[in-house]
């Protein structure tokens, strides 16, 4: 297990293992966003009350979990380059956050657009929407540290710093935030009895938050593959690999 | 005697620094006049009415007041750092973080404690019932020195760069809204008449996190800033 671990941490071994999984996450993703998609929009039953607007969710749930849980890879993956000090670690600390504000403001884009006909606004000051807001904030900010400071390595660690600070900062800020004002529903999936949804209904999601998930490791894959290229220019093996 | 040590070095830092800003008075008022119009500006742009004034004015002192001290963060490290009195600090025996919490002490001396003193008097301008003065206080009290702390996790994270002041803006302010939520709350509640325990509870809550946690964190950023 160490050991994989320690290999992962070489470029070059990551490229390769990364290279064989690629195929295989992007065609899962194709596959589940299919599946999910159809059952979804076609064969899950209307809801009793909000109609066929509710349909949304398939993308909407999904990419506001997703974009919790990128922050959080992305906080591990910066306490795991600041502690231990591996480039991969840093690399993909620095893929993953376009990647977690790109769902974050799918998830406010998709929000806000079910919003209109259900709460008749786009945007509410309601304690989850102002959270997922300041989510984003946070994502630019860490992005806007990476690109002010020139050293790549330098820049992982400070940002690094910032994610885990914000990783403190966001239950303080999701439950003020919570405690100021609340509209938004609450949630329906996670209960610790039965979900509250149909379970026509709730397969697709799971099917839909897979999909996402495969899809954010192909292109994290891809980002990091590309970026590794971009670092390594100057070994012998991304040369052997070029000129092959 | 290594605990003393680390004591005296925390006094020397603070001494210093207090003496520093003492005679670069100007720069020291600088934010305050900052916090002073910006909050003027409300009653001209919004509406010179008591009963708006009233209603706004809990969250526009806040707002002004986070905005004052973001202006005045930026002085926090940058001299020392162009000086290189900073690398000497990171060199010495002493714990970063201790020196860092004697600096984010002299910080908020020299701002906080002015917006504290000012508030009440910005309170009268807006036409704050005169109950709600003290809470108005007390958040300051609480919240000014949280506002210091977290700001200096951003200033020492962006002290190497040149241009560190806009990105700051967008690092810090993120990470100082609970505060706002909870302090601007409390104003409005005092001034409707309700308790305000439980925020002030919650700022000291924040505060005690902020003391214990932020040293560390912005001890860890300079380190990185510097290399």
């Amino acid at each position: 297990m160490w050991l994989f671990f320690h290999k992962l941490g070489s470029p070059r071994y990551f490229y390769t293992l990364s290279g064989k999984f690629l195929p295989w996450f992007g065609g899962l993703t194709l596959i589940l966003m299919l599946l999910g998609s159809y059952w979804g929009l076609v064969i899950a039953p209307a809801d009793y009350q909000q109609g066929d607007s509710y349909r949304i969710i398939y993308i909407h749930v999904p990419a506001a979990w997703m974009s919790l849980f990128v922050y959080i890879v992305m906080a591990s993956a910066g306490a795991i380059g600041l502690i231990w000090k591996m480039k991969m670690a840093d690399v993909v600390a620095s893929c993953s956050a376009p990647l977690g504000a790109a769902f974050t403001i799918l998830a406010l884009v998709t929000g806000s657009l079910w919003g209109k006909p259900m709460w008749g606004t786009y945007w509410v000051w309601d304690a989850r929407l102002t959270s997922e807001l300041i989510l984003l904030f946070l994502y630019l900010g860490f992005m806007g540290l990476e690109a002010a400071i020139d050293d790549k390595r330098t820049a992982a660690n400070a940002c690094a710093v910032l994610a885990l600070v914000g990783v403190v900062n966001i239950p303080i800020i999701h439950y003020s935030v919570e405690w100021w004002n609340t509209l938004h529903q609450g949630s329906t999936v996670a209960r610790m009895d039965k979900p509250a949804m149909d379970v026509n209904m709730l397969i697709p999601l799971l099917i839909m938050w897979l999909a996402f998930m495969f899809y954010y490791g192909t292109s994290l894959f891809m980002r990091v593959r590309n970026e590794v290229l971009q670092r390594e220019r100057d070994t012998a093996w991304v040369k052997e690999l070029v000129t092959e | 005697m290594s605990e003393a040590s680390s004591y005296n070095a925390f006094y020397t830092i603070l001494k210093r620094d207090l003496i520093l800003a003492f005679r670069t008075r100007t720069e020291m008022v600088n934010p305050l006049l900052f916090f002073i119009i910006v909050i003027s500006l409300f009653p001209l742009a919004v509406s010179p009415d008591p009963k708006v004034l009233q209603s706004l004015a809990p969250g526009v002192i806040w707002v002004a007041a986070l905005l004052a001290t973001l202006l005045s963060l930026d002085s926090m490290f940058r001299s020392d750092f162009d000086d290189g009195a900073l690398e000497q600090m990171l060199l010495s025996v002493h714990p970063v973080s201790v020196l860092v919490l004697g600096k984010v002490l002299a910080h908020w001396l020299v701002t906080g404690i002015p917006l504290l003193i000012l508030a009440p008097l910005l309170a009268v301008l807006m036409h704050m019932p005169s109950d709600s003065i003290p809470a108005l206080m007390a958040t300051l009290a609480l919240g000014g020195p949280i506002l210091s702390l977290v700001g200096a996790i951003g200033v020492a994270l962006t002290v190497g760069l040149r241009r560190g002041g806009v990105l700051l803006s967008l690092l810090i302010l993120p990470l100082y809204i609970p505060v706002l939520i909870f302090a601007a709350n409390a104003v409005s509640n005092a001034a409707a008449g309700l308790a305000i325990a439980g925020q002030l509870y919650f700022l000291g809550a924040l505060l005690a996190l902020a003391l214990t946690l932020t040293p560390v964190a912005t001890a860890a950023a300079l380190r990185i800033s510097l290399r």
